[in-house]
């Protein structure tokens, strides 16, 4: 059925879920296109709108207007350092996060720091890095720490971010596990037998090799999740970076997409 | 919500239950109606209360999200699929007829028999394939066929689809499958190459034509692990008049190592749709297995390609394409098959596993009745075959990859595209003419067949030529060769 036609049912079934935005304009506004052309009707947010990217005001005010028309958004550890300390990253995140910090205003600043670590709605959780310990931003690389994070929650799906490269992770009832690339633009059904961990991949600093931007898709009736990956004006992104005078290295990365 | 009890007269979303037509270990079958389903269905439910094998849910699960995906005539259609949350289901096309699984008390079969539905199997696995999905399980008793002749595949439990989560690649430590038909590699955990399905293929082949099974039917690990080195007897060796062709196929189906295997079922489909093209090797010829020192390199010393990378089973497919060049042999086209060659050299440069099947069409006259061949026609048509092969040669192709056909017709552009349509031809390489009055005259072959076929089309001309001054032709706007996309979905 095409999503449109259900607009006016009462349940919203169409979910368009962004991971790791990292202050990137062009890519956040072409996945935001491509989404509500598919007929998304709601957006989840899954933290990290700063850092890395040369527009941290425009990534912020955009995701806060999203929040007023309902869409969900929780924190990520780049939107944590903001109001706290950079001192655990990296020294390229680091000058971009004491860069970020002076563009963002009061308000935008409050609004990263109040956001929710986690937040659940019917079966699904969704969370910037994993679900055990969200605090300790741990990453999802393998299928043990996949299997950490399902163990932690009772939830059908838990969608996260992070990592920047996308996986598809599920628990079976008798506690075996399975991994999986997805590929992008097929749809895949989460079965309602087993539990699933869907990492996102990035929408603003992809690290899999595919520099096009990536989000998802899920339609909360059929179960199905669809990796997205969307071209974008990379360049653009890139020039911004340098333009501003962070490190040049956070340009080039987007380029090549690592 | 209350579990739901299965049995006859109950109605499950809008199915009626009938009769239970089969009960196996993982799953029950049972015939089902639906008002606005005119044809019979079947409604198939995993065992799954306590004690059962676990096997049986992710089983279940795999054909839950694959059978929905898949649209041919190769596969049972797929109504419905009813999760666990109430009652686990799949609503399937009942295919009449029985198994294959029935025809056991009959073997051997006649070899031209067993060849027809090698042939069927082998064309239903390449239509699966280029849906991305590995069937796992090709066995009698997962194939049947429909009245209109195609072979049906049923039971996609165990199957992989590419582009899927692989639900069953860390749930059991034994490879799950039917043991006799498993290919090598399953038992070392690869699950993504479709050439085990070939595998499985030619274990079939070789028990349908001597009456026994290659590998046994040793079910423990360790027996089915002897097929990792050891090879079966070759079919000759118990059955005399067996023919070299089949035992060529047989054997190249069954190679330990999958990359001495045919690269596609296409190709191999290709094959036994002409046995009488068939390149015969060693194995054609064998009486008797491997030398038992050939064996102990094998299994001491590790005989397979070592695992790549995960694979694309649709970039496989891919690389591995059927190539069909249709030449004019007239003296005119000197030119023009020149650089017919050029590019066919190029695509097979860049793709080693392609093969190419060079055609020409003998035109018949519309009118003539005597389409039996005499004496002369029969020379034309030999003829022809040695000019198809001498245009191939400087291609210094593997004999193994080249075939060389003289199809007759009436029209020549409907020939090629049927044998496109009946060959799985991935790539037409076609030439046209430069001479605007030729082709006005000699009609536009190419054109017709870039405009219908199923697959690429690459028209291809002679080299451009500055018009000679006062010369009626006009420069041609057309680039020498161009590549036209698929003209029609597949």
């Amino acid at each position: 059925m095409d999503p449109a036609d259900r607009i006016g049912a009462e349940a919203i079934v169409l979910l368009a879920l962004f991971a790791d935005i990292h202050a990137n304009r062009q890519a956040f506004t072409a996945c935001l296109d491509f989404a509500r052309a598919r007929g998304a009707q709601r957006f989840i947010c899954l933290g990290d709108y700063v850092g890395y990217g040369a527009d941290p005001e425009w990534a912020v005010e955009t995701v806060m207007g999203l929040v007023e028309q309902g869409a969900i958004a929780v924190r990520g550890n780049h939107d944590n350092a903001i109001g706290a300390s950079a001192e655990s990253m990296n020294a390229e995140a680091q000058a971009a996060i004491e860069w970020t910090r002076g563009r963002l205003s009061a308000p935008e600043r409050r609004f990263l720091s109040e956001l929710p670590l986690t937040r659940e709605e019917d079966d699904r959780l969704y969370v910037h890095s994993e679900a055990s310990q969200p605090e300790r931003w741990r990453y999802v690389r393998s299928t043990a720490d996949a299997g950490r994070s399902l163990l932690a929650t009772h939830a059908h799906v838990t969608f996260c971010g992070h990592i920047h490269q996308p996986a598809l992770y599920s628990i079976s009832v008798t506690g075996k596990m399975t991994n999986f690339v997805p590929t992008s633009g097929v749809a895949v059904q989460l079965l309602q037998g087993r539990r699933w961990l869907a990492v996102l991949g990035s929408v603003g600093q992809p690290r899999d090799g595919d520099p096009a931007a990536c989000f998802a898709l899920f339609d909360t009736d059929s179960r199905e999740i669809t990796y997205c990956r969307v071209p974008y004006d990379v360049e653009g992104a890139a020039r911004r970076i340098r333009e501003n005078g962070l490190p040049p290295w956070l340009a080039e990365r987007l380029i090549v997409g690592r | 919500m209350a579990k739901f009890t299965v049995r006859p007269g109950v109605v499950l979303d809008g199915f009626t239950i009938g009769e239970c037509v089969h009960r196996g270990g993982m799953a029950t079958l049972w015939s089902v109606t639906r008002p606005d389903i005119a044809f019979p269905l079947l409604m198939k439910i995993p065992r799954v209360s306590e004690g059962e094998d676990p096997a049986a849910i992710v089983s279940f699960e795999m054909e839950q999200m694959i059978l929905p995906r898949l649209s041919d005539v190769h596969v049972p259609r797929c109504f419905a699929a009813g999760d666990f949350a109430r009652q686990a289901y799949v609503v399937i096309e009942r295919i009449p007829g029985k198994t294959l699984y029935h025809r056991l008390g009959d073997l051997p079969l006649p070899y031209e028999e067993a060849r027809d539905i090698a042939l069927k199997i082998a064309t239903a696995l390449c239509e699966l394939h280029r849906q991305n999905v590995i069937h796992h399980d090709i066995k009698p008793s997962s194939i049947l066929f429909r009245p209109s002749g195609e072979a049906v595949l049923i039971d996609f439990g165990l199957s992989h689809h590419n582009q899927l989560p692989d639900l069953l690649q860390e749930e059991f430590r034994v490879p799950y499958g039917t043991a006799p038909y498993m290919a090598p590699e399953r038992l070392l955990g690869v699950r993504d190459d479709p050439r085990s399905d070939l595998f499985s293929l030619g274990v079939l082949l070789y028990f349908f034509t001597t009456g026994v099974r290659p590998f046994g039917e040793s079910d423990t690990m360790a027996g089915m692990r002897r097929r990792l080195w050891r090879d079966p007897y070759p079919p000759r060796q118990l059955r005399k008049d067996y023919p070299p062709w089949l035992q060529e196929i047989v054997l190249r189906c069954l190679e330990i190592d999958p990359v001495w295997r045919y690269p596609t079922a296409s190709q191999l489909a290709f094959e036994l749709a002409h046995p009488d093209q068939i390149k015969l090797t060693a194995r054609a010829e064998r009486i008797k297995r491997d030398p038992l020192t050939t064996v102990w390199r094998r299994r001491f010393n590790g005989n397979m390609t070592p695992p790549r990378g995960k694979s694309a089973v649709a970039a496989q497919l891919a690389a591995s394409p059927i190539v069909a060049v249709a030449l004019d042999l007239t003296e005119e086209s000197v030119e023009l098959n020149e650089a017919l060659r050029i590019t066919v050299e190029r695509i097979l440069k860049t793709l080693p596993a392609a093969r190419l099947a060079c055609l020409n069409v003998l035109k018949l006259g519309r009118v003539t009745i005597d389409r039996t061949l005499d004496e002369e026609g029969n020379n034309k048509h030999v003829d022809r075959l040695v000019t198809l092969k001498h245009w191939a040669s400087p291609l210094k192709l593997d004999e193994g990859r080249l075939t060389a056909h003289v199809l007759e017709a009436v029209d020549p552009a409907g020939e090629i595209l049927e044998f496109a349509e009946a060959n799985h031809v991935d790539h037409i390489v076609i030439g046209a003419r430069q001479s605007s009055l030729a082709r006005k005259l000699l009609g536009s072959t190419s054109a017709k067949v870039a405009a219908e076929a199923p697959c690429t089309v690459t028209v291809v001309r002679p080299p451009r030529r500055a018009p000679m001054h006062g010369a009626v032709e006009k420069p041609q706007n057309e680039p020498d060769d161009r590549t036209l996309p698929s003209a029609q979905a597949g």
